[in-house]
């Protein structure tokens, strides 16, 4: 392999409102080479990707792309330079057909008018080179996801693209699918084309990567050929964790005040699509438990599922005792659950609305009557909430998209509280929350586990899942890989069952 | 993330901020503006007669747009409204003249008449709600299918020809005035009135907001959004409905070629200038009704003073703008 890269970024730096989202990053790609790229989210994969392709401009740092200067302001230059990025919702016409799609902008013309029968042939020719044969003058929608990817994959190298960049390809693929991409892959890496792979699945990594780069907190922390490192290094660099190293308290958690009490919710063999395949778990009156697992491990759509927005496919649910099956967050909150969701903005607040009306958003059914809402009530209510949780606002009629993003929290676990759940969801409930209100909220989320509520939380901070949780389950490409309890929940035991899927300790790394 | 209320931001509010203040009453003082342009210049304009003028005129779009409102409230649109205005007064006149089945007492077919047309309309509002909450159209396309067709229903209801009709009992509903005031008019009141008070005091009217302002986030708590989406379709059918029936009754006979025709876009443009957002969230009945008068009163300014209907038409078009680009100010602060 040659030593001049291919692609070199450094010292990129990328700010956003003034925040920081890429400081001195860097990224050294070789030709010919198929180049992980990891990271949490945050980490600022995305923003790095989008720099290279010209989506977002970077504020400083230098990028070179074949041993040029490379300056792209848009990713239609950049795919003409030759780099083709293949985003996880592909980006094609599915109601036009496989040749058109491989040769949109590119079209070949004899006598002005298109030259249909060379652009089909082309498009077989293409496809044919990963093994692919399909009737390319059907319309694209016709053919599975993993089929479309590949038709992207071909108009990438029709462009002649030199780096092909695929953001979480396999996110929807199963696994049949998934070994007809690594052989393209591999088919694209002996033709000199060179690969950056984004992907939380770390056999995945270890099966068709050659080298990795690891980003954390918008700079690159670590770069290493993949038969070098092993999976605990990579999760560790990639989380910030030094393996053994023990911490301080970095959270609020206090340590429980009771012990728990009997079974709220129990999950057997849950499975539904590609996310989540069996997962297992209970959560008792309280405690705190805590899901950990990587980006992609099934976490959020096993909430989903229990939350009623997603329909389980097999696997029972048991609620107090009770079959549990319900097909509507409406269902979900009948019964007694609460769900403050990972996306405040996209699926919590409801921005032109007031505090008042974004905390009783669940409520409604309960502060009136026939259909008529009680102010006096409502207003009681909020104004308890507010007092009670801090909220601070200028009255229960200012607009939420108005509040600080830890005040906008404290309002949707108000929306929750005012339920009175049984068990409450918790989805990264401190991402994106100042270094005070992160406090206040997980002192609360103790209090309230101490007032006997069962708390399910999905964390992807480390600290927040050891020190916060009094029981712990992993979740590893959507299965329940090990249930840490007391003692044993430490960062390496949790990094461990991350890493390798199951929680014996370090000895096992080898394997 | 942690936009709280900065002091600079704080401050800024103390201060009369000029823009700001039009974004949010802009219309009001339009509306105020134009009253005493015309206090001074147009002649006769401070009498009851002028003032009647003027609301038998608006009502009918006021009518339409307080569906309208609702359904834009949900981050949807009823392009239907006109046709179904069509079919209501086609449907009518079918009952009340006898045309379809004989009816002995007038009263009697007079409040059946009604009592069809209305519920016809409903329906068809209802159908629209069902194409776009369970079909998951696209709501413009949804109630483009009955803009369309809905005409083509009247015309056929009624054989393509021209009703005629001398109802006094029906009538009354266009051209009644008890204590000099249009029945029309006190009709558009009430609906103002209950349309008003089930957006800011009922479940429903909160409901339909928090639809309109994140889906999404409406439905992880627990809202029945495909339901209220059917509701509000429904609502705005009905209104439409009502619409209809008081054109008719004003015009003394019923056309389905002209009924309702380009009502659509009058009722989108009130509720614009009223302040609604047209991508939901936000909703104001009273801001529709402000939109509607500001909208009317201008083109009545205009041609009292002598310029030609295309001259009116270019300046509502450019108020309408005016209205929405200072709204858009108001919200990016």
């Amino acid at each position: 392999m040659a030593d001049t890269p291919l692609l070199s970024m450094s010292r990129v730096e990328k700010r956003f409102a003034g925040i920081p989202a890429l400081s001195g990053a860097s990224l050294e790609i070789l030709p010919g080479e198929v180049h992980a790229l990891i990271g949490q989210n945050g980490a600022g994969k995305s923003t790095m990707i989008k720099v290279l392709t010209g989506y977002h401009r970077r504020d400083g740092g230098t990028v070179t792309f074949a041993g040029e200067p490379f300056e792209v302001h848009s990713p239609h230059q950049a795919q003409a330079s030759g780099i083709s990025t293949i985003y996880q919702e592909i980006n094609l016409v599915p109601l036009r057909s496989v040749t058109e799609n491989i040769c949109l902008g590119r079209e070949q013309r004899r006598f002005g008018l298109l030259d249909w029968n060379a652009m089909h042939r082309e498009a077989e020719r293409l496809l044919s080179t990963f093994g692919i044969r399909i009737d390319v003058r059907r319309p694209l929608m016709d053919f599975n996801t993993a089929t479309q990817q590949m038709v992207a994959i071909a108009r990438a190298i029709g462009f002649s693209a030199r780096l092909v960049i695929m953001d979480e390809p396999t996110s929807s693929l199963d696994d049949k699918e998934v070994a007809v991409l690594f052989r393209v892959i591999r088919q694209l890496k002996a033709d000199g084309v060179s690969v950056i792979f984004v992907s939380h699945k770390l056999d995945e990594l270890y099966e068709v990567c050659d080298r990795v780069t690891i980003m954390r907190d918008g700079k690159t922390v670590r770069v290493a050929d993949m038969d070098k490192i092993d999976k605990l290094d990579l999760v560790s660099a990639m989380l910030g964790r030094d393996v053994g190293r023990s911490d301080g308290h970095a959270t609020a958690f206090a340590e429980r005040q009771r012990s728990a009490g009997e079974i709220v919710l129990q999950a057997q063999n849950l499975a539904a699509g590609h996310a989540v395949r069996d997962v297992s778990f209970a959560v008792k009156r309280g405690e705190i438990v805590g899901f950990a697992g990587l980006l992609g491990a099934g976490r959020t759509e096993t909430a989903r599922v229990l939350f009623g927005i997603d329909r389980a496919q097999a696997g029972s649910i048991r609620m107090e005792g009770q079959a549990y099956d319900p097909k509507s967050p409406k269902d979900a909150i009948g019964a007694g659950l609460g769900f403050v969701t990972e996306d405040r903005k996209l699926e919590g607040i409801v921005p032109e609305l007031s505090v008042a009306e974004n905390l009783t958003l669940a409520l409604f059914p309960r502060i009136s009557r026939r259909g008529i809402i009680s102010e006096r009530q409502q207003r009681e209510l909020v104004e308890s909430f507010i007092k009670q949780l801090g909220i601070k606002c200028s009255g229960p009629g200012q607009k939420i998209r108005e509040l600080s993003g830890g005040n906008q929290q404290k309002v949707l676990l108000a929306r929750w509280l005012a339920t009175h759940p049984r068990l409450l969801i918790l989805d990264e409930p401190t991402r994106g929350i100042d270094v005070g209100a992160k406090g206040e909220i997980q002192r609360l989320i103790r209090s309230l586990a101490d007032q006997g509520l069962a708390v399910l939380m999905i964390s992807s901070e480390l600290e927040e899942i050891v020190e916060g949780a009094d029981r712990v389950f992993v979740l590893r490409e959507g299965r329940t890989v090990a249930e840490l309890d007391g003692e044993a929940i430490t960062e390496a035991g949790v990094l461990d069952a991350m890493a390798h899927g199951h929680s014996h300790q370090i000895e096992q790394v080898a394997s | 993330m942690s936009e709280t209320l900065s002091p600079a931001s704080a401050k800024t509010a103390r201060f009369f901020d000029p823009l700001d203040f039009l974004a949010r009453y802009g219309t009001l003082v339009a509306l105020a503006l134009l009253i005493v342009f015309n206090l001074i210049f147009t002649r006769n304009f401070a009498t009851l007669q002028t003032l009647n003028v003027n609301l038998t005129q608006v009502c009918t779009i006021v009518i339409v747009a307080i569906g309208m409102t609702m359904v834009i409230g949900t981050g949807g649109i009823d392009l239907s409204v006109g046709s179904i205005m069509a079919i209501s007064g086609a449907l009518a006149p079918l009952i009340f003249l006898g045309t379809i089945f004989p009816v002995g007492n007038i009263g009697v077919s007079v409040t059946l008449a009604i009592a069809v047309a209305l519920l016809a309309a409903t329906l068809l509002g209802l159908f629209n709600g069902w194409l776009v909450a369970k079909m998951r159209i696209q709501p413009i396309i949804a109630t483009l299918v009955l803009f369309i067709a809905g005409r083509g229903i009247a015309q056929v209801l009624t054989n393509g020809n021209l009703q005629v009709f001398r109802v006094p009992e029906f009538q009354w509903i266009g051209l009644g005035r008890p204590f000099g005031i249009p029945v029309q008019v006190m009709i558009m009141v009430v609906m103002i009135v209950v349309a008003a008070w089930i957006l800011r005091r009922t479940v429903l009217g909160r409901q339909i907001l928090a639809t309109g302002g994140n889906e999404k986030a409406a439905g992880l708590a627990g809202i029945p959004v495909d339901r209220i989406k059917l509701t509000v379709y429904g609502i705005s059918g009905f209104c439409a409905g009502v619409a209809g029936l008081v054109v008719i009754a004003i015009n003394s006979a019923s056309d389905a070629n002209l009924v309702g025709l380009g009502m659509e876009l009058d009722a989108i443009a009130a509720v614009a200038v009223g302040g609604t957002l047209l991508v939901g969230g936000k909703a104001t009945i009273i801001g529709t009704l402000i939109g509607a008068l500001t909208i009317q009163l201008v083109r009545y300014t205009l041609l009292s003073n002598g310029l030609p209907e295309g001259a009116a038409l270019m300046v509502q078009a450019a108020i309408i703008a005016g209205a929405v680009w200072l709204q858009q100010q108001g919200r990016v602060r």
